[in-house]
């Protein structure tokens, strides 16, 4: 595939760059791994996805358009180092903020989709990740559009204090409209998923759907260790603790998750006759 | 001894939230509700005795009441674990609202411990599902629900039993979307600086009402726990008649645009 076309959000250099793989430490290049939906083609790790990488392996070719990209977060209860992050994390990633919105197809299926970020301060939800996942909500209830949303966030952004809390709830006012007007959606967790996004809108999908072995849970690891003062189990809040303990109605492949959303959302076509 | 250290006036507020003598929430219910019967369980796994719910009589209206309690006695803290809610809880919680909105009756909530219970077990019953499970569902419960935070109001775990129609906080309550603790440790690997924390999280009271996140604060200084009770029992009853005013739907509108509009 034409990468430069494509990611025309990335640099030619950083197409031509090495990632290393944090399991078995062999390097690859950019190109090689966005062929391969950044598993790692020596040991099979799963590698963390950019909000845009996922796009481009989900949607149809050229059917994307983004909603609310300028929305940027200011500094909503003057925490301090706070406005310094956010250039940072704007800089580092490419995005405006830690979730990416709009309308798209998958495999000729209009949908909306959400994709959260965690290169953007690790997926955090602050008032405008908040925002725009709410109106993403609204314009799907409107159009009568199901909703795919990939998670991947540490919670709740503490640098919006009180405001970053309600955005839980205010997302799952604007969730449950859509569900009370019929409408599908479908949840994809992806590593990490924890705190209040497992607290609320990773948790309300219709169907809710998990890669393997990601991380998904509510409370930190290191903070259930402190308290109990005990080491975690091994695969403890894993994907498939999730399926075993039945909180996920599946887990799949990253490769196949574009047929199988398709599939799902063949399957809640509205029928005419 | 705090005196000592560097403190601030959010992380008084925090110690004053936290206060082991500070009424919980069975305090509330005897105080304010007559004929109070406690209903137990989940119906799904078990009885979480860190939320007490059930129904009695405000000034003669049927009320659902569901209130976080910590225990007064070290064993009985033990057994209420500080009155931080397990998954059943929450899903005992919801099943009342639920029996309430078939009885027409409202709800009133309080909201007053450090979070959801934290541990192995909680995760393995799925304690973000059943707090997503109850934002998702008290957005659309058909009867007014007011919440009330009486000590500290800890992140989802409070959120759980506080998506309403009105936020009442007393003067000396705090919410919060991490502890100071927390925050501290995250922000400068040193949790000893929560008194910091405290002051930039915003999480008084009076913070939370500039924010318009709550709709009231009930006066705590010079007054008795009987005092506090009695305001709060008349402003939550002029709550409800208000609520009571609007029609099924204005009800659902407005409670959707209070959370709507933050942050937005
Ligand atoms: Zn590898």
């Amino acid at each position: 595939m034409d990468l430069k076309n494509i990611f025309n959000f990335k640099k030619d250099d950083i197409i031509a760059e090495k990632r290393t793989c944090k399991k078995c430490g062999k390097s690859t290049r950019y190109n090689e791994l966005m062929a391969n939906s950044m598993i790692c083609p020596t040991c099979g790790e799963y590698m963390r996805m950019g909000a845009m990488e996922r796009l481009e392996v989900t949607l149809d070719k050229g059917t994307f358009k983004e909603i609310d990209k300028s929305l940027k977060t200011k500094n909503p209860i003057d925490f301090p180092d706070y406005a310094d992050k956010l250039d940072k994390a704007v800089k580092t990633s490419s995005l405006n903020e830690a979730v990416v919105c709009g309308l798209g197809k998958i495999n000729g299926n209009k949908c909306a989709v959400f994709v959260m970020d965690s290169n953007f301060m690790m997926g955090s939800m602050g008032t405008v990740v908040g925002e725009k996942i709410t109106r993403l909500f609204e314009k799907a209830t409107h159009d009568k559009l199901p909703v795919i949303g990939f998670t991947t966030s540490g919670g709740a952004r503490m640098q919006e204090g009180i405001l970053s809390l309600m955005q839980m709830a205010k997302v799952s006012g604007a969730a449950k409209r859509h569900s009370d007007a019929g409408l599908l959606y479908v949840t994809v967790l992806t590593d990490p998923t924890t705190g209040g996004i497992t607290a609320s809108f990773a948790m309300q999908g219709d169907i809710i759907i998990a890669e393997p072995n990601a991380l998904i849970g509510f409370a930190g690891q290191r903070v259930i260790e402190q308290t109990i003062g005990q080491k975690l189990p091994q695969g403890f809040q894993r994907s498939e603790f999730q399926l075993d303990h039945g909180f996920v109605d599946m887990i799949e492949e990253r490769k196949r998750l574009k047929l199988t959303l398709s599939k799902i959302l063949e399957l809640h076509k509205p029928v005419n006759q | 001894m705090l005196k000592d250290k560097k403190t601030t006036k959010a992380y008084e507020k925090v110690l004053a939230a936290r206060d082991g003598k500070r009424p919980s929430g069975g305090f509330y219910i005897s105080r304010m509700l007559d004929n109070f019967i406690e209903f137990h369980g989940d119906r799904r796994y078990g009885d979480d005795s860190a939320i007490i719910g059930g129904i009695g009589f405000l000034k003669g209206e049927p009320v659902t009441v569901i209130a976080m309690e910590r225990g007064d006695t070290i064993d009985e803290r033990m057994k209420r674990h500080f009155g931080c809610p397990t998954p059943e809880g929450y899903r005992k919680a919801l099943r009342l609202m639920k029996e309430a909105e078939k009885f027409n009756r409202p709800v009133i909530c309080f909201i007053g411990s450090s979070g959801a219970y934290c541990g192995i077990d909680a995760e393995e019953r799925g304690q973000g599902e059943a707090i997503a499970e109850n934002l998702f569902e008290m957005m659309g419960l058909k009867v007014p629900v007011i919440s009330v935070i009486i000590g500290e109001g800890g992140s989802g775990g409070a959120l759980a039993l506080g998506v309403c129609d009105t936020a009442v906080m007393l003067e000396n309550s705090v919410y919060s979307v991490i502890s100071p603790e927390g925050c501290a440790s995250i922000l400068w690997k040193d949790s000893a600086k929560a008194p910091e924390a405290a002051e930039v999280l915003k999480l008084t009271a009076q913070d939370l009402y500039k924010f318009d996140v709550i709709e009231k604060i009930i006066d705590e200084t010079d007054r008795t726990s009987e005092e506090i009770c009695y305001e709060l029992k008349n402003f939550i009853c002029d709550e409800i008649a208000e609520k009571k005013k609007l029609t099924t739907e204005e009800l659902l509108q407005e409670r959707y645009e209070k959370f709507r509009k933050i942050g937005a």
